[in-house]
């Protein structure tokens, strides 16, 4: 495990990064990227079993960015891990680019499956936790979701399918930072305990904080939470997570910022190393 | 023609343990030998249609050659997003069954008629559409999808489809089947209407016509060269489907034909441009809806008298 120290440094220069490239590009979702740093930096740097040598390889494990909006963040971390080249991160969000606002599957750069469509996800990623079962392959396969995509009635389809078939091979994470685009989750579609929804769908659920380093990695350490079930991570989060006036306000779900914004997200976060 | 497709998948699966058939909880006696024979390629996905496509596309992804079996239109009109996203945006090995197209689901209703389904599957880009019209070109259809790269629609009838090829005749998806190519028009006719074009073909006969019959299973990639060549040789064209008049066999063969500058006389024959108001079953819909032998009959002449006017 990484120290906290190191592991709170590389998660405040994601979210810098993120602010840089969001800024230089006039790219949208900066604070549905914030919510799940941590939890993204941990799976990446921390728990999940792949590398770009070991991107092609059956055995890897399988990760699907189901809210696809926040691939920014993604994009960095595949960047830093050595998947993708500097240069195509630069090649981010411009005409003829290498990288848009949703992710495109791209093996040699470890991106599984193309998302941006919500609820869409968790089906694939039980799918491919299927096949490592008829496989007889121990890998697991890794699906983050938002709060609002659990909306969509096929994310349910899935649950009751993963709960049904058992599949403890597969991780759901869903980012509960309790907003969606045009409001807050519980003015909009309440969803109150989403451990208790997936527990009666015959999943395994924790509730943690999706921003503490240490509650992640403990949580990590127990996979599989209990034979015989699919998990459940419910990472509660605060949307725009890191820059005070990002923080819950659904403003940064769309906006991006100019440049006395620009200084001033960069300041706070560089106040917090 | 279900009965077909089931038999023939279990012997390609029991040959291949890649194969795996997944259901909508739909299929009642079709799949009982498979299932039995083969419990680790089969999957009832319970009554999900979104989930059915979303999950081959994750089997898929992984190597697995995949078909989902519903009836046409859960199969292909529900799930239309998880079918865009999931599978032909990745360009997945993953084969759509879908049975009862047409009104073949006659007295069900509307809910169950499937008449959109080949216009919608025929604009996904990678998609083959085809509409096997026996239980020949079922099964050969079936036999090379298991090696054919990238997303496959079959669209089947309900069952009882009378056998019309021979059995040495040579299906190929994306090439036309030539039945007597002596005509002076020429009949395309694809799925459940190549029966009804025959019979029409050989009333036509009385009348001092005798078609070229063609059998366009494949409506996705179109054979244009065939198309190009009955253009050519024949005076008029005239294609027949259980599908809307739009966007279906009848669209593809027009959008060619126009495009290369073949002027000869056309008409596409099929479902109009609206919700079936009748109760009945299959036939008797079929009547209703115009897709007689007697009314298209009436159809050709009719487009052939107005030509020689």
């Amino acid at each position: 495990m990484m120290e906290y120290k190191e592991f709170k440094a590389l998660a405040n220069q994601i979210r810098r990064d993120v602010i840089e490239y969001s800024y230089k590009t006039k790219s949208t979702h900066i604070a549905s990227n914030f919510s799940i740093i941590e939890i993204l930096t941990a799976l990446y740097f921390e728990q999940i079993n792949i590398s770009p040598k070991s991107k092609f390889d059956d055995n890897r494990d399988k990760f699907i960015l189901s809210k696809g909006h926040a691939c920014l963040s993604l994009y960095i971390i595949l960047e830093k891990l050595g998947f993708i080249s500097k240069e195509t991160l630069n090649r981010f969000s411009v005409n003829d680019g290498s990288l848009e606002h949703h992710p495109r599957r791209m093996l040699e750069m470890g991106i599984e499956v193309s998302s941006g469509s919500l609820g869409h996800g968790l089906s694939v990623a039980a799918g491919m936790a299927l096949a490592a079962k008829m496989d007889n392959r121990s890998s697991n396969v890794y699906v983050l979701m938002s709060d609002g995509e659990v909306n969509e009635g096929s994310v349910w389809e899935a649950a009751l399918f993963a709960g049904h078939h058992g599949f403890d091979n597969l991780v759901a994470i869903v980012d509960y930072n309790k907003m969606q685009a045009l409001g807050e989750t519980k003015d909009v579609i309440n969803l109150g305990s989403l451990a208790e929804k997936f527990r009666s769908f015959g999943w395994s659920a924790v509730d943690i904080d999706g921003h503490n380093h240490a509650e992640i990695m403990d949580t990590f350490n127990k996979l599989p939470f209990e034979r015989g079930k699919p998990n459940v991570i419910i990472s509660n989060s605060v949307k725009g997570k890191g820059v005070s006036f990002m923080e819950m306000n659904l403003l940064w779900h769309y906006r991006t910022p100019d440049d006395e914004e620009y200084k001033l997200a960069l300041d706070e976060l560089n106040r917090q190393l | 023609m279900r009965t077909i497709f089931a038999k023939t998948l279990l012997e390609l699966a029991k040959e291949n343990k890649d194969i795996v058939l997944l259901t909508a909880d739909l299929g009642f006696k079709v799949f009982d030998e498979y299932r039995l024979a083969l419990p680790k390629q089969f999957v009832n996905m319970g009554v999900a249609e979104q989930n059915m496509i979303g999950v081959a596309a994750g089997l898929a992804l992984s190597g697995k050659k995949v078909y989902c079996y519903s009836m046409v239109p859960f199969l292909v009109m529900r799930p239309f997003e998880q079918i865009r996203v999931d599978v032909c945006n990745h360009n997945l090995n993953v084969t759509l069954v879908g049975v009862g197209g047409g009104l073949s689901y006659g007295m069900e209703g509307m809910t169950h008629h499937g008449f959109e389904d080949i216009s919608l599957m025929r604009s996904l880009p990678g998609m083959t559409v085809t509409a096997p019209s026996d239980p020949i070109e079922c099964e050969a259809i079936t036999r090379e999808s298991v090696e054919y790269k990238g997303p496959l629609f079959i669209r089947l009838g309900k069952n009882n489809d009378p056998i019309l090829h021979n059995d040495k005749v040579k299906i190929r998806i994306g090439k036309g089947v030539v039945i007597g190519d002596n005509g002076e028009i020429c009949l395309i006719a694809t799925g459940s209407m190549l029966p009804v074009a025959k019979l029409v073909s050989k009333e036509l006969a009385g009348n001092g016509l005798s078609p070229t019959l063609i059998s366009m299973h494949t409506i996705k990639p179109l054979d244009v060269v065939l198309v190009a060549r009955m253009a050519i040789s024949h005076r008029a064209i005239f294609t027949i489907e259980e599908h809307s008049i739009i966007g279906g066999l009848g669209s593809a063969v027009a959008e060619y034909m126009m495009e290369e500058g073949h002027r000869c006389m056309f008409k596409k024959i099929g479902l109009p441009d609206k919700y079936c108001s009748h109760i009945g079953d299959h036939n008797f819909l079929k009547d209703k809806c115009g897709l007689t032998v007697e009314n298209i009959k009436q159809q050709i002449l009719a487009v052939l008298n107005k030509g020689e006017g």
